[in-house]
């Protein structure tokens, strides 16, 4: 079938996807968009985290024909040309990456969470952030990432 | 002793270089390689532990549109040797046999994954079953001294007379403690892409070491070294796990014979990594230790239990770490293995140490106890001299300097010993601590150059691999040091075979190994060329050994803290607060090593509360061979792990005077953790992972 | 690639009508679980009805009080909706401690409530499942079990529902609106759900076709005064080893009402009648701040210690009499291999929740 939908603010449309087929195949690998990954494919594990209609979900889960007109944005799609989002920043500078594999899905993750609470506490951090599982790091350089981007976020506003 | 370079850019919090293409999702990982017109691989796997292939019917795969071809042992190509020795675990699709459950025994080649995927669902296997084990006990009849464990280690060493020594104890602790089947679970599955043509084979792969990868599949395929190029400029991690190829590179191999050019695409599925990727043996120990009543040793032994595949023999060396870390005079250390039917173990994060110090570090714990001593206290009594195993001195060991700085920082000098004895809202409240080694390991056989070039800057190749761990960066900085160079005039290239020779990114050895290389490199340039080269000016080192390896005993050491609240309802454990205190000679980049340290230890917290793979005995498979059901930590785990090291270098080390800091972290950190759940709720759990079930009488 | 067709639903009828005239055919809501079932060969539909877009996406307040949600409501809004948060808590609590929140971001609430178990032979199309492969056995009963079921089970089948939004929604006496080819019907949370007997395929009476398109919740007051505990290993994303809901109503220095549902103990959410029945008449001993505040539940997980003696020596009879409670219940609990730690955790679990309640209660007077 063929599926239509909005990929980073572009209208895109793929042909011939298997009706069984998840967003994160489509992505990966019929629009050549590696960012969101495949690690686990059930939802265990937020490495695949896009939003889709502004809300992060784990493109492993969603059925291709679902998105038809909908509207996807994913970590490709966060930087304003070639300036990083400040979430994008906070990572490199913290040390917040270190095998790079979960690091996409953090960052939509990450993103979403300071859209919607621009000042988490802590432990709200920790439990936005449960869904993604990061073997790497220990989560601390994450926090301290996730802690960063929110106050340049307010701080820019 | 070896020269020293000078540390301008190492000790700086140099931001990690791969850190923007990793944020943006431009960082190409192996099964992200551009190839053209690729091919799709999904294996077909073994559904019974033992026995033999009867028959296999792949013509409804084979008839599915979009399929190409379906491999088995019946049509795959060959492989080249006898197929023995480590080589039986990638002796794939040569012969009906099957040794374990989910080993591969065909593919499917297809026009998409999901084809691929489907097809393998559609292939009919006929099996001739026999009888199969996988169950680990230690009083199995059939458990064996192998000849070697891990990292060439002896199995078995006696020092004095342990049995007079325990007798005579007026103290002795002596336990049995158990360790799960555990696995690596690195977030990047295994992937490999591989192109076979006129040229030879080429393989994008996640590996922890691309001439590894060569070695020991360009034999296999009949080709010389020199026509297998390995390729891996970012790898989601490995843990060990990618320290070795697997089965899934040789099936891509054989694939990529067969499509007439075509590349072929393997990524294998989470589920598919519990059974053909490695695991961590389970292991089970016995401790035990004789003490005077002020705590020094007299008596320690260490004898283990674990179990191999029936196929390939991997003897983790668990009990190592008891023949050098405390000044007992008699000592005893013993491996014994069990082949079973279960998939090949290989390198976990601290193989040996791991689970070994998980054992002797609870069980020093019990001994405090048992002495009413302090547990740091305790352990400081107990420092040797001189490496208790070889008789030489250490390169350094602030062993107790790193207990004291922890004790310090943690508040623990104001602990009340006395179990559960802290109910706060509900929770019992405990603390803990446990001690850390890891040691030096200098792998050989790594070759670097430098070439001086148009632009002005120093080009360095060598074939090391950043599996995460951060090479792209520090590697850079010692280059930098290496030829008295700002970082910016240093342009690194590293994750391919075309480059030098370089060793696995393993044993906490790869900086060492790589930067000493690099440093060689460096020097022979500057011989060469002095400090003012032209474009194209090329010299070439090598990695020594340090010749203080042999007058001396190197190790990095640490103490490992822990608070744990353990729910009085309910058993649910929390673990507000982990520090650790390192001594592990030079720290090239802080920024790195400290999220290295701190994720090692959060490895070891999700192994003390979470980790186990359950071997169903009936079928022979890991039941939760998902991340649904395999737990790791989460976000929502940790709250407070903190990683501190002391300031030093090892100039006996390697000219950076760095010992490796990869795996310290884990080691010891569960048995922290659990000592901290008997302090809080007086309830001593000698086998992992430490869940809440345990806690209930 | 399975041949399968894909069709979106726009209108109710018809696609009850085209899944109940097609057995290989299935409702798609969200598809966090059926997703994955395809790409594990656990669920192998001909046709994917989904249903995700039908006009079922609102939280509106019934005349007469309650509320009614519409099956496609995300389970991330109906968690964050002021009249759940302020009314329903208990439903809040367990909407939030479910999953992650990218999976509550997709999770509708009729899928939430026919998630299939996550029994790890059931999800593993190797092994012998009565679930899923009725007849084939059931691997769990003398295989892994640590996270099976201790009430309610068969010999063919010991698995547990997995949703925690389903055991709040139990104690809050919801109904489930369903159309189905005979027309529309409404049938009681507690009733949807089956034990699973000798057809543990079947999770509830639902009839192949049947459609959920709602789920009402009573007005009640005192859900107000409700709770929802998960115990599980891991501090989040995890399925619960044992959970509660609870809701408890006092009057005059006594329990006059209360409404208990124990997660991941059954097949289905279990709702504790006799533990109800238990409950009501006991009398709640301690004002605020005294030693029912104090007092840990049950029985201390680590014995000889303060938790047994010292803070928790002022053990009140209101502990007492709530743990009678929860033993009346637990009664019948027949324990696996690996599973006889629920009992006492849920025991605890149930005391714990009960006694927070109590003491919220006594505050709020």
């Amino acid at each position: 079938m063929r599926v239509t939908f909005t990929v980073n603010g572009s209208r895109e449309s793929v042909d011939d996807v298997w009706e069984g087929e998840s967003l994160l195949y489509v992505l990966r690998e019929r629009m050549g968009l590696p960012g969101a990954k495949n690690a686990c494919e059930q939802g265990e594990c937020g490495s695949c985290t896009v939003y889709l209609d502004g809300a992060p979900v784990c493109a492993c889960l969603v059925a291709a024909g679902q998105v038809e007109g909908r509207e996807v944005r994913t970590v490709e799609g966060l930087a304003d040309g070639g300036r990083l989002d400040p979430v994008q920043e906070a990572f490199v500078e913290c040390g917040a990456v270190q095998c790079g594999f979960c690091t996409p899905g953090l960052i939509v993750q990450t993103h979403a969470l300071l859209a919607r609470r621009p000042d988490p506490s802590d432990a709200e951090i920790r439990e936005a952030l449960a869904g993604n599982l990061c073997r790497c790091t220990g989560y601390e350089k994450i926090l301290d990432a996730v802690r960063l981007a929110a106050s340049r976020k307010t701080g820019a506003e | 002793m070896t020269e020293t370079i000078r540390a301008r850019a190492m000790g700086r919090p140099l931001e990690r270089l791969d850190g923007r293409d990793k944020v943006v999702g431009q960082a190409p990982y192996a099964y992200e390689q551009q190839v053209t017109d690729p091919l799709y691989l999904h294996p077909v796997q073994a559904v019974i532990a033992r026995g033999r292939i009867n028959a296999i019917d792949t013509a409804d795969a084979e008839s599915l549109p979009g399929v190409v071809t379906v491999l088995t042992h019946l049509n795959a190509p060959r492989l080249t040797g006898d197929g023995d020795g480590d080589d039986r675990e990638l002796w794939v699709l040569q012969s009906d046999e099957v040794h374990f459950r989910g080993q591969f025994i065909g593919v499917v080649v297809a026009e998409t994954s999901e084809i691929a995927r489907h097809a393998a669902d559609l292939v009919r296997v006929e099996y001739e079953r026999w009888p199969h084990d996988v169950e680990l006990s230690a009083d199995r009849d059939d458990l064996y001294a192998p000849d070697k464990v891990n990292a060439g280690h002896d199995t078995d060493t006696d020092v004095g007379d342990v049995a007079a020594a325990l007798a005579d104890a007026p103290v002795v602790v002596d336990h049995t403690y158990r360790t799960p089947m555990e696995y690596n679970n690195p977030m990047e599955p295994h992937a490999t892409v591989a192109v076979w043509d006129a040229g030879g084979l080429t393989m994008y792969d996640s590996t922890q070491g691309v001439h590894v990868v060569r070695q020991r599949l360009a034999p296999l395929f009949g080709l010389d070294p020199g026509h297998v190029r390995v390729v891996a400029p970012h790898v989601g991690g490995g843990f060990g796990s990618k320290g070795a190829p697997h089965a899934h590179n040789v099936l891509a191999g054989l694939a990529a014979q067969v499509t007439g050019g075509r590349p072929v695409k393997l990524a294998v599925t989470r589920q598919q990594m519990f059974s053909v990727v490695g695991h961590r043996t389970p292991t089970i120990q016995r401790i035990g230790l004789g003490a005077e009543t002020d705590g020094r040793l007299t008596a320690l032994v260490h004898e283990v239990v674990e179990h191999t595949s029936r196929i390939v023999e991997y003897a983790e060396q668990t009990a190592v770490v008891s023949r050098m870390m405390y000044a007992a005079p008699n000592r005893r250390t013993r491996h014994r293995l069990a082949a079973l039917d279960v998939p090949v173990p290989f390198w976990m994060r601290a193989p040996g140490e791991a689970p070994g110090a998980f054992a002797l570090e609870v069980a020093m714990d019990e001994l405090a106890v048992a002495c009413g001593l302090d547990p740091v206290e305790l352990r400081i009594r107990n420092e040797p001299d001189v490496d208790p195993e070889s008789g030489r001195p250490f390169s350094g060991r602030r062993m107790s300097e790193c207990l004291r700085e922890g004790a310090r920082r943690f508040g623990w000098e104001s602990r009340d010993p006395t179990p559960a004895a802290r109910l706060r809202d509900g929770w019992l409240e405990g603390t803990g601590v446990a001690a850390s080694v890891y040691p030096r390991i200098m792998q050989t056989g790594n070759r670097a150059w430098v070439r001086y070039g148009p632009d002005g800057r120093y080009e360095v190749g060598i074939g090391a691999v950043d599996i995460g761990t951060g090479t792209w960066t520090a590697l850079t900085q010692i280059a930098a040091d290496a030829l008295e160079v700002p970082v910016e005039e240093v342009r690194l290239r590293i994750g391919d075979t075309d480059l030098p020779e370089a060793a696995v990114a393993g044993g906490s050895g790869g900086l060492s190994a790589w930067g000493s290389a690099v440093v060689g490199a460096a020097r022979a340039f500057r011989e060469k060329f002095g400090r003012h080269p032209s474009a194209g000016d090329e010299a070439t080192g090598t990695a020594p050994e340090s010749p203080a390896a042999e007058d001396f005993s190197m190790y990095s050491f640490g103490a490992q803290f822990a608070h744990v609240r353990v729910h009085a309802d309910t058993g649910e454990i929390r673990v507000p607060r982990m520090l650790g205190v390192f001594t592990v000679g030079r720290v090239v980049n802080p920024r790195t090593a400290r999220s290295q340290f701190v994720g090692a230890m959060t490895m070891g917290l999700s192994m003390a509360l979470h980790e186990e793979a359950v071997l169903d005995p009936r079928f022979g498979h890991v039941v939760n061979h998902d991340l649904a059901t395999y737990h790791i930590a989460t976000h929502a785990d940790v709250q407070d792990v903190d990683a501190i090291w002391l300031d030093e270098e090892d100039p006996r080390s390697n000219p950076m005077g760095i010992r490796g800091i990869g795996e310290i972290g884990i080691v010891g950190a569960a048995a922290a953790v659990a000592n901290a759940v008997h302090h809080a709720t007086g309830v001593r759990v000698r086998d992992l992972p430490i869940t809440p079930d345990k806690l209930f009488h | 690639m399975r041949p399968l067709e894909y069709r979106r639903a726009e209108d109710p009828r018809r696609a009850v009508t085209a899944v109940a005239g097609r057995p290989g055919a299935m409702f798609l809501g969200a598809g966090t679980n059926l997703v994955d079932h395809l790409k594990l060969g656990v669920a192998r539909p001909d046709l994917l009805v989904d249903v995700s877009h039908l006009p079922y996406d609102k939280i509106e307040p019934r005349p007469g009080g309650g509320l009614r949600i519409g099956a496609a409501v995300r389970n991330s809004d109906l968690a964050a909706h002021p009249l759940v948060r302020q009314h329903y808590p208990v439903l809040a609590q367990a909407l939030l401690s479910g999953a992650s929140p990218q999976l509550r971001n997709l999770a509708t609430t009729a899928g939430n409530l026919l998630q299939r178990t996550r029994c790890p032979y059931f999800q593993d199309v190797t092994t012998p499942c009565n679930k899923r492969e009725p007849g084939t056995g059931c691997s769990a009963l003398e295989g892994y079990n640590r996270e099976h079921a201790v009430l309610g089970a068969s010999e063919h089948c010991v698995a547990v529902h997995p949703s925690d939004m389903a055991v709040a929604l139990t104690v809050l006496d919801a109904e489930v609106r369903v159309l189905g080819s005979g027309g529309e019907r409404t049938i009681p949370i507690t009733e949807l759900y089956r034990l699973p007997g000798d057809r543990p395929d079947r999770d509830t009476v639902l009839k192949h076709g049947d459609l959920i398109t709602a789920v009402d919740l009573p007005g009640l007051p005192m859900a107000a005064h409700s709770a929802y505990r998960k115990v599980r290993e891991r501090a989040s994303y995890a399925f619960a080893l044992v959970s509660v809901a609870a809701a408890v109503q006092v009057r005059d220095g006594a329990i006059t009402d209360a409404r208990v549902a124990f997660g991941g103990l059954a097949h289905k959410p279990w709702r504790a009648y006799r533990a109800e029945e238990a409950l009501r008449g006991v009398r709640v001993s301690a004002a605020p701040g005294d030693t029912l505040a104090e007092a840990t539940t049950a029985a201390p997980i680590a014995a000889g210690g303060a938790a047994s003696t010292g803070e928790n020596a002022g053990g009140t009879s209101t502990v007492e009499d709530l743990r009678a409670a929860a033993d009346a219940e637990l009664a019948d609990a027949r324990p696996l291999a690996h599973n006889a730690f629920k009992i006492p955790m849920a025991r605890n679990t149930f005391v714990a929740v009960l006694r927070g309640l109590l003491r919220e209660e006594g505050a709020t007077r």
